[in-house]
């Protein structure tokens, strides 16, 4: 943003205050920023130890995750998961809660949706496929929500539960795409019976990308509507700087957890929907692919807001999309990839610790005297 | 070869309870140093990969499976160091930090590791203690790895030192309230550095033995989860290192049971059986938490009992 | 303007489009030659399935004239989809051989109408009518290596029972676990074979519970069916059992205890396709061989194996090498009771039947659900 030069210092001195809450404001934005070219920074210089060159990699990534309209449909349509799985550990944050399990949720929802799907073979999709993504999100609902209630009712720390759930959550969807709800034609690979075409969420027009973007998008703006616009978001926002002091206020602690830990599963499991309504066609063992886990780097990216979920869940798409071209190019490791998730992560999270730091940034500075 | 019938589980369990508890034993080890002092570190899942890569890579280039677990202990402990250091600044999360050191450690991890997946390291020596017995089941369930009795030696001195020496006292007073630390003069920050720089070397030893001796080689797959497992295994074992000895062994006892029980034709949702750990640890914590009171045991200033 | 891109490969591409515009005409069109591009679930190195994959590719890179583009660690998401349109947009690859089950069904299919003018070549997959002609599936009759093992393992058994690590209860395992005890079976028809499924295809810590699981119940030759069979081989091993390979040769972890193994030997099939391509001629879309077509080969006897069963062995390779051999022969029970061939009935290694194999025959302890 501005440096503090004299000009600026003018303008606040001639009593306009509209900067003020611009300043913490921006502090939200330029800190992570800066966090997250210092994270490239560092990748950079371990590149560089290797002999490899950052100037390539990163020509890469924009030329495969960016650069041409194949490459950003290719980004996009690997976003939409990811902005629901960051959904999943952003709204639980807004309490204080860290919940890592909505891998969990993702493949429960998708073998909720895909097991629904079978039934409803030979309905309207108009009618069948707005039931399976409601089932979905129900079942992942109730999933991280018991994640939530296990914390509220018991105590049990959601980070480990969640986390144990998912191993749960994949073994459940093993046996059960493998037993029960096995179509017995699905032969080495197996499988849910396949979705017949009308049961299948298809591409935007024009696109090669499907529904899930727009609804993940939609999914994080009304998020983000929650939270910051309603007395809900409100009040979950309170309770989760102290818990105790919420309650002594009269907060309905119990029910934000639980609301707020179910919604987040729900987003989840819709991700568990789109999975197998627009890209395998039925539920099989593939839906644990670790987009839960992507959605946890994006959602600490995003400093779990909402709307800043949708331009670092599609950043770090870009990466996954340029994953294969450097292995191809570079003659670097797949890993690659993790290794820069890892240094940004860290950086981002280190500049937590720079938060009012700066003079910059502190709305009294700006404030008219 | 004998045919045991039935037996064959409870020894198989015996035998998968110390073949497979050792990685939890060491994680949930260092776990504990560095909760006692008042911190989480839930990145020893990344420190165990990186563990396991480093210990067979050095070991394979050096030929000493020894040298391998130096290497894995001392990668670990560059490990704590670093998230004891930026957990040490204000407003830093230790949780979310723990979250990203896993992410870097197994990028890392695969990332160096990509050369030895392929070669053959040597493997750490064993001690037979089943010569007394003719059966052959009884003779390989006894075969106990020479770490793993390091793990069970350093689980009584962890238990001795938080009981009666002075730098035991002085991580659980830090652990249990800074102030009270500050007011001796203390330094919790440097103190709990400390405390998750060791910590991260005993995870990185819990990775060479599974690259080193159990399974015994290096692959992106080497670790199901140990590391997170035995985080919530601590809290099972209430932060006293000798629990932590019996909830590894119990661990590693039912992670075997799916194996065995289909041995005996017992085949049917073998993948629930499988997921036995992850619902007793479940089950576990589910029966020891509780909103009422502070869970005994617990350093008061842990975030994740606050 | 594409994004300059610096690899060694790019550079070649350029000062051959530069050479070529000068004065060799003839060079440009032999350097501009063909892509190939192979794609791999798992790490290239593993020992075994995506080893022989990648063993198959090396061989197409020394062929003139042919550029070998690589992915490992590809799973089988929208991921797939990516990085085969990525080799086709940014490398210009016209072959491309995802060597995954998994990838076929969506994922090929999906992406391969866009593509007319590429050739996909799946391996296992089950091509039929009606599905884009530019997909070809290709796979071998590896089951009949696995019965060889299973003779090697007869002969060598001194309990008479011999164990089978396995994957997934899927038919193209359930075929090989089959194969293997009918194998032993033809040695001494009281032989039984112990299967544990360890429900993944790489997870290290199952593989070896389920090999000692095996080795505890009292087998003493053990193989195995997932993707990487170090674990299993060198555990197995460990256990003073004798060993069978699977998809690649194992015999350095363990040279005294390796009777023989099933290996794919893509290198032969890959480069003939290849070479069927550069001719301008078209591979069928659904091909099959067996030991005599070269598409698989047995490793090497090790030195544990006895004369007779040498004798044996070989015995049985060459009437196998004639053609029209079959394992699964009546009569023949399920190890449920139900009959599978009677008297008189078979079904040759060429059968398509077995292709969608659901039963484990009688004498192999373990079920298929």
């Amino acid at each position: 943003m501005t440096d503090q030069s004299a000009p600026a210092t003018a303008l606040v001195a001639t009593g306009s205050d509209w900067r003020a809450p611009l300043a913490r404001r921006a502090e939200g934005i330029v800190l992570p920023l800066a966090a997250m070219l210092a994270g490239f920074a560092v990748f950079s210089l371990f590149l560089l130890v290797q002999g490899k060159s950052p100037v390539t990699f990163f020509g890469l990534v924009y030329q495969a995750g960016f650069g041409s309209a194949f490459s950003v449909q290719n980004t996009l349509s690997r976003t939409a998961p990811l902005l629901f799985a960051a959904l999943c550990v952003a709204l639980p944050a807004r309490l204080g809660l860290v919940v890592i399990g909505g891998e969990g949720a993702i493949v429960l929802g998708g073998v909720a949706a895909g097991a629904l799907g079978v039934v409803l073979a030979g309905q309207s999709g108009a009618l069948a496929l707005p039931l399976m993504a409601l089932t979905a999100a129900l079942i992942g609902g109730l999933w991280i929500g018991a994640v939530g209630a296990l914390r509220y009712y018991r105590g049990v720390n959601e980070t480990i539960a969640s986390l144990l759930m998912a191993y749960i959550a994949i073994a459940l969807m093993n046996h059960l795409v493998e037993g029960p709800l096995r179509d017995p034609a699905s032969l080495n690979k197996p499988s849910t019976a396949p979705l017949p075409d009308a049961l299948r969420v298809g591409d935007m027009p024009g696109w090669d990308v499907h529904w899930g973007l727009p609804v993940g998008i939609l999914g994080c703006i009304f998020a983000w509507a929650l939270i910051d616009r309603t007395t809900w978001g409100f009040a979950a926002r309170i309770a989760g700087g102290n818990v105790r002091a919420a309650e002594v206020q009269g907060l309905p602690v119990g029910r934000l957890i639980l609301g707020f830990t179910g919604l987040g599963g729900a987003f989840a499991g819709l991700a568990g929907f789109f999975e197998v309504a627009a890209v395998h066609g039925s539920a099989n063992a593939s839906l644990a692919s670790g987009y839960g886990y992507t959605g946890i780097l994006i959602a600490f990216l995003a400093r779990h807001n909402p709307l800043a979920i949708i331009p670092v869940a599609i950043l770090l798409a870009g990466f996954e999309a340029s994953s294969g071209l450097i292995q191809r190019r570079m003659d670097l490791p797949d890993a690659t990839t993790l290794v820069l998730q890892g240094f940004v992560f860290i950086a981002i999270l280190l500049s937590d610790t720079l938060y009012g730091r700066f003079r910059l940034f502190a709305p009294e500075r700006w404030r008219s005297a | 070869m004998n045919d045991l019938g039935l037996w064959v589980i409870p020894l198989a369990i015996l035998g998968g309870a110390i073949r497979v508890s050792t990685p939890f034993l060491f994680v949930s080890l260092g776990e504990v140093l560095t909760e006692r002092s008042g911190r989480i570190n839930l990145g020893l899942e990344g420190t165990l990969v990186f563990g396991a890569m480093a210990g067979y890579a050095v070991a394979y280039l050096t030929g000493s499976p020894w040298l391998g677990v130096l290497a894995a202990a001392a990668a670990g402990s560059v490990f704590g160091l670093v998230h004891g250091l930026i957990c040490s600044l204000p407003r830093v999360n230790d949780i979310a930090i723990g979250i990203a050191m896993m992410i870097l450690g197994t990028g890392l991890a695969f990332y160096f590791g990509k050369p030895y997946v392929q070669p053959v390291a040597p493997d750490l020596p064993s001690i037979s203690f089943g010569a007394w017995s003719d059966v052959p089941q009884v003779q390989a369930a006894l075969k106990v790895n020479v770490l793993f009795l390091i793990g069970a030696v350093a689980a009584v001195a962890l238990w001795w030192m938080f009981r009666a020496t002075k730098v035991g006292l002085i991580i659980r007073v830090v652990g249990d309230s800074t102030d009270a630390a500050r007011a001796m003069g203390l330094r919790p920050a440097m103190v709990r550095t400390l405390a998750t720089t060791a910590g991260g070397a005993f995870a990185g030893v819990g990775g060479a033995y599974l690259s080193l001796f159990y399974p015994g080689s290096w692959n992106e797959g080497i670790s199901s989860g140990q590391g997170l497992m035995a985080v919530a295994l601590v809290i099972f074992a209430r932060w006293n290192p000798l629990a932590c000895f019996g909830a590894a062994l119990l661990f590693g006892g039912a992670g075997a049971l799916g194996p065995t029980l289909q041995s005996v034709g017992i085949s049917q949702g073998y993948y629930l059986f499988y997921a036995a750990p992850y619902v007793l640890t479940l089950g576990v914590l589910i029966a020891t938490s509780s909103t009422k009171r502070a869970m005994t045991g617990a350093p008061g200033e842990l975030s994740i009992t606050k | 303007m594409p994004f300059p891109s610096f690899s060694r490969r790019g550079f070649l591409q350029t000062g051959a489009a530069l050479a070529g515009s000068a004065a060799l005409p003839r060079l440009a069109h032999a350097q501009s030659g063909m892509t190939v591009g192979f794609i791999y679930v798992g790490p290239k190195d593993d020992f075994g399935y995506n080893q022989a994959h990648a063993e198959g590719a090396a061989a197409v890179k020394a062929m003139a004239g042919v550029t070998v583009v690589e992915e490992e660690n590809v799973a089988e998401t929208i991921d797939v989809q990516k990085s085969m349109e990525s080799m086709i947009n940014f490398d210009g690859a016209s072959l491309i051989f995802p060597t995954s089950f998994g990838y076929f069904d969506p994922h090929v299919l999906t992406v391969a109408p866009k593509y007319p003018e590429v050739r996909f070549e799946h391996a296992a997959g089950l091509w039929s009518e009606g599905m884009p002609p530019n997909i070809g599936s290709y796979f071998g009759y590896i089951g009949m290596g696995q019965y060889l093992n299973g003779i090697a393992a007869g002969n060598a058994t001194k309990t008479k029972k011999i164990g089978f690590v396995a994957a997934k209860p899927i038919p193209q395992v359930l075929l090989n676990i089959n194969s293997f005890l009918l194998g032993a079976r033809a040695v001494d028809p009281t032989i039984t074979c112990q299967v544990i499924f360890t429900g993944e295809w790489s997870l290290a810590v199952k593989e070896a519970e389920a090999t000692n699981a095996l080795a505890d119940a009292g087998c003493d030759v053990i193989t195995c069916h997932v993707d990487g069979p170090k674990v299993v081989m060198e555990t197995a091993a460990g256990r003073d059992c004798f060993i069978c390979g699977y998809h690649a040769n194992q015999s350095a972890l363990a040279p005294e205890k390796y009777l023989t193994g099933a290996e794919w030997n893509w290198a032969g099939v890959y480069t003939g396709f290849v070479q069927t391509m550069l001719d301008g001629g078209t591979i069928g879309n659904f091909v099959r061989g067996g030991l005599s077509d070269g598409f698989i080969k047995m490793s090497p006897l090790g030195p544990a194996v006895s004369d007779a069963s040498r004798a044996q062995f070989e015995a049985v390779k060459a009437e196998i090498m004639l053609g029209g051999y079959a394992a699964i022969k009546g009569p023949l029970k399920d190890n449920t009771g139900a009959e599978i061939a009677a008297a008189g009935q078979s079904f040759l290694e060429t059968d398509i039947a077995l292709e969608s194999m659901g039963y484990l025959v009688e004498g192999v302890i373990g079920s298929t659900s």
